[in-house]
Parts: C-alpha cells; structure tokens; sequence
C-alpha cells in the first residue's frame, strides 16, 4: 500500500479527524488529568495564544513586532485593576478592546517605519511600558505589584481552549482570503503591492490590532494564573521573544505551525522555568540561537523538505522496478 | 561611548546586536574581579580584557552571523534573524554569568577621591570616566576616518560588495568590526564599574540606553551617535535633576518616538 497517496487523498479527512481528536482530549482533559496538568496545558494555551497571534500579524507581512509584550502585559493590568469592580467575562472583554485600540494607535502612528525601525521602535514600546506602569503605579496606588485572586483553573482552562482556537481559526481565515494574499504581497514586495490596489496601510493596521486583541485577552486570563503581576513581570520583554520563537520553531508557513512550537516550548518554560533559572534561561539562549541558525522554516517547514528527499527516493526505487522489467521483456 | 560600538556593528554588520548591554556588564564584572582578586588598577583592566571581549565578538560575527548572513534570501530576512539570534545570545551571556560570578554582586568604588575645582567638589572617577570615553571617542573617529583600516570599514558598510570588489577582504573587516565594537562596550563596562556599583544583571539597561541613543543618531552612523549620546547625557540629568529620575527611561523614549516620526533616519542618519 502506498502510504503517500493515502496522505495526500485522504488529507482533508485526516486533518480533520485530527483536528476533532485534539478538540476531544482538550474537552475531556480536567476530568482525567491532575489539577497541576490542567494549570500547565492552560499556560501553554495561553503561548499558543501569543505565538499564534504574532505570527497572524508578522509571520506574513514580514514586519518584525516585538510588542506582543506590551498587548499582553496590558491585559494582565486590566485584570489587576478592574478584578473587584467588574464581572470577568466583561474584564476579558475590555482587555481584547483595550488591545485592540491601543495597537490600533501604534499601528497608525508607526506606519511609515520600516523594516528594523518598526522592530526597534515595538522594543522600545516594550520597555517603555515597564517603566511607565511601574511609575503610574507607585505614584498613584503606593505600591509595587498587585495580587490577583486566582480563579478555578478549570474555568481558565476552557476559556483559554475558546481563546486559542478562536485565534488559530481566525489566523486560517485570513490566510485563505484575499486579505491573506495581500499580507503575503506586503511581506514580498510591499511598494508593488501598493500598486496592485492592495490597502496596505489598512492591512497593516487591522491586522496588527487584531492580532493584539487575542494577546489582550490572553493576558487577562494569564493574571490570575500567575496570582501575582508587576510592571517587570507584566511587560517582560521574555513575553514577546518567547512567541516569536515559538512560531519560528512551529514553521510560520501555516496556520498551525505556531501551535506547534507554542506547545513544545510553552511545555518547557512552564514545567522547568520556576524551578531551573539559571540554567533553564541559559538553555532557552543557546536552542534560541540552534533555530534561527538550523531550522528557520521551522518544524513544518521540514514536513515538506522530508517528503520531497522520501518521495524523490520512492520515485528512484519504482523507477529502478520498471527499468528491471523493461530489461526483462 | 555605550552606543558608538553598537552603531559600528550595525553600520557595518547590520547585526543590531542587542547583546551590546551584556558585554558593557561583562566588561564591567570583569573588571571588578580582576581588581579585587589580582589587585589590578581598575583602569588597567581593559588591556587584558580588552583583547579577550574583542575575540569574543570577533568569533561571533565570524561564526553565527556569518552563517546567518550565508543563509538568509535576503538583507531584511537576515537583519531580522541576526536580531532574534542576538537575543539567544543575550541569555546566554547574561545566565553563563549569573552561574558563574552570581548574581548579587555589587560592591566596587575607586578612585572615590573629591577634588575642588574652582570652589566646586567633584568626584575624581567622574573627572576620568568621562575623560577617557572622550579621549576613545576621538581615536575611534580619527581611525575610521583617516587609518586604511578605518577606510576599509567605512568602504564595506557603504557597499560591502563593492568594497570586496576593490580589494577590501570584507571577511576579515566583519568581524573586525564587531569585535571592535565589543571592545568598546567593554571599555565602557570598566569605566562604569568605576563608577557605580556593578552586578551581573546591569547588562540590559545598558543595551536599551545604548539602543535609544543610535536611532537617536540614526542607525548606522557614528558620528551622529555621539552627538546624541551627548544630547541624552544631558536629558537624563535634566529630569532627574528637576523632575524624577524613574521618569528618565520614559523620557528618553518619549524622545525616540518623536524623533521616529518626525525623522525616521536619526539626527544624522542617511537615507
């Protein structure tokens, strides 16, 4: 039997039995798996949120954003500050808008800066938003830090399930469709995409807030995850590599190349973080620098290497077989 | 000082080499624990780890963004992976050297002798620190200006192709630069640590201000780094003088964002 071919007709199906298999074990994983399993895959739902996220904004049009921090940190904040006041589906809310309108701003103001200008310009943001919040803070509440009273996991968990395939599916859908197309055209060759009649301005800026919005509410679902928040942990410039490299690991050639990276690396950081420092940050450098060197198309981007080297291989063998037989007769 | 060997290594190189913080902290350390443990004058510090931080960046340029630079389609795909790898880098600087010297270092003053000058105290460190940050910057401008080395790296970062043309050995002038602009970070961690105390974690602060101060200048250009590391010297001074020095950082880029929209390309950056 030829397994390629099953793959290759069958794919739709396939996919999509998977796709419903996946959807299955997140529904049913609070009832089998321990509480402290069900924190740690919500963690990593809340990266596969990031990763996924970035990569809808720069995994196309190529603009390097370093500000998922900044989105992130902003939600966890709304958390922080409007906890007692108000229910937390309408906090989740405001955090996606406050994002939104926020990077809506950014984008506009940041339009004209290009290529590594923009990457400076969201790392400064980043920073930026450390030291503010952390000035507003002591100067208007006196204090450094805020508690946060933590919510059941399990709620969070399945938030964060809706969150994240919510930002996976709308990352498909944008992919598909003629916005997609003319993202991929501002990643290629931004000035000809002009052109063409591509809004590229608009694109640009819709996108980027969109894609913030996810990050928002992220991290207003991270905040009483963590149980505590302040202006270094909120805005950690760790938040926004951390799902840049993700996405790179995953591939950022499809929708769900990001997940995949998210959950390997969102694995690691939150099982071996806390308790390994030093040397967790020491490793996270040194297979940062192992990627960008040996897998920038990402774990994705080697599916279509691999079956090209296989296929090319299958073809030679049954090429050889026919060639015997032509021998033969 | 910080930001003239981040603008040489990215002028040049086009790495914008976020790591520029960890080797200001590596200099700085370095300095500490040659001088409390061998006691070296501090200002003789840089003579041995001068040489030894400038290998290091010379092996990174030639290694890791000589591979990236080999891989990369094109320059904007190459600027972005070179910033995403530096910060790979940066972890692991900064973590190989919490592990090793920990990461509550802090103690270091010397040369902490006031002088009167015309009726007014200062600090003699201050007096050195900031004469030789100017002396090194004269000789950096006047090497690159007038050396045949200088001339071949300013050749290479106009058009590193046309310069390899010409005869420039572009593979050497790379990493030379880089490690070049190690050396400066380094140099600039030694005067710190005369200064100020110094510990394992200051080497991020450093990369930001650093940062700021190039695009201030614009991107690439050494000259106009100076002037603005100049121009923040002051602003910091200023508000933390007359307002509140927490409110310094936001300052600075509340600066940079006005200055990127207004003109994009720095103070005297080109086009």
């Amino acid at each position: 039997m030829d397994i390629t071919r099953l793959v290759s007709t069958h794919r739709k199906l396939l996919l999509g039995g998977f796709l419903i298999l996946v959807l299955i074990f997140l529904a049913t994983f609070p009832i089998w798996a321990r509480a402290y399993d069900v924190r740690v895959l919500a963690l990593v739902l809340i990266y596969v949120v990031l990763a996924a996220g970035w990569a809808m904004f720069s995994g196309t049009t190529g603009y390097m954003s370093l500000a998922p921090a900044a989105f992130f940190g902003l939600g966890m904040y709304a958390m922080a500050l409007l906890q007692y006041e108000l229910p937390f589906p309408l906090v989740i809310a405001i955090g996606g808008a406050l994002s939104f309108v926020f990077a809506l701003l950014i984008g506009l103001v940041t339009l004209r800066l290009k290529g590594m200008y923009f990457a400076v310009f969201t790392f400064g943001l980043v920073v930026f938003m450390t030291e503010i919040t952390q000035y507003l803070e002591t100067r208007l509440l006196g204090k450094h830090g805020q508690a946060i009273i933590p919510i059941d996991n399990q709620t969070l968990f399945y938030i964060m399930v809706g969150v994240a395939v919510a930002t996976v599916l709308v990352t498909y859908l944008i992919r598909r469709s003629r916005w997609g197309l003319a993202m991929l055209g501002i990643g290629g060759n931004e000035e000809a995409a002009e052109h063409m009649g591509v809004n590229t301005t608009g694109v640009k800026v819709f996108t980027f807030a969109i894609s913030a919005a996810f990050m928002g509410v992220a991290g207003v679902v991270a905040a009483p995850l963590l149980i505590y928040v302040n202006s270094n942990i909120a805005f950690s410039l760790y938040y926004s590599f951390l799902p840049i490299f993700m996405a790179i690991l995953g591939g950022m050639g499809t929708a769900y190349g990001p997940v995949i990276g998210a959950v390997i690396l969102g694995y690691l950081d939150t099982r071996l973080r806390a308790q390994l420092f030093n040397y967790f940050n020491l490793g996270f450098g040194i297979i940062m620098v192992l990627i960008i060197l040996f897998l920038p198309k990402g774990i994705t981007g080697l599916v279509p290497m691999l079956q090209d080297k296989l296929g090319g291989a299958m073809r030679r063998l049954r090429k050889g077989d026919r060639e015997e037989r032509h021998a033969n007769t | 000082m910080l930001a003239m060997g981040l603008s040489l290594q990215y002028g040049v190189c086009r790495v914008l080499n976020i790591t520029h913080g960890e080797f200001v902290m590596l200099g700085a350390v370095l300095t500490y624990l040659l001088s409390s443990g061998l006691g070296l004058n501090p200002l003789l510090a840089p003579v041995i780890l001068g040489p030894l931080l400038f290998g290091l960046g010379f092996l990174l340029q030639a290694t890791l963004f000589k591979a990236l630079k080999a891989r990369a389609p094109s320059l904007a795909a190459f600027e972005g992976n070179a910033l995403l790898a530096a910060f790979g880098v940066l972890y692991i600087l900064e973590y190989v050297a919490r592990i090793s010297f920990g990461s509550t270092l802090m103690p270091s003053y010397y040369l902490n002798v006031r002088v009167s000058v015309a009726g007014m105290d200062f600090i003699l460190n201050q007096f050195v620190a900031f004469g030789i940050a100017l002396a090194l910057g004269v000789v950096v401008y006047l090497f690159l200006n007038h050396s045949r080395m200088g001339k071949a790296i300013r050749a290479t970062a106009e058009d590193p192709g046309t310069a390899g043309l010409m005869g420039v050995n572009t593979n050497m002038i790379l990493p030379f630069s880089f490690g070049l602009g190690a050396l400066l970070a380094a140099v600039a961690g030694t005067l710190i640590s005369t200064k100020t105390a110094v510990s394992t974690g200051l080497g991020f602060s450093n990369t930001v201000i650093a940062l700021i101060v190039v695009v201030l200048g614009g991107l690439g250009s050494v000259p106009g780094g100076f002037v603005a590391g100049i121009m923040i010297g002051i602003v910091s001074q200023l508000v933390a003088g007359l307002w509140e020095p927490i409110l310094t950082v936001p300052i600075y880029y509340a600066m940079l964002m006005l200055l990127l929209l207004v003109r994009p390309t720095g103070i005297l950056g080109k086009k």
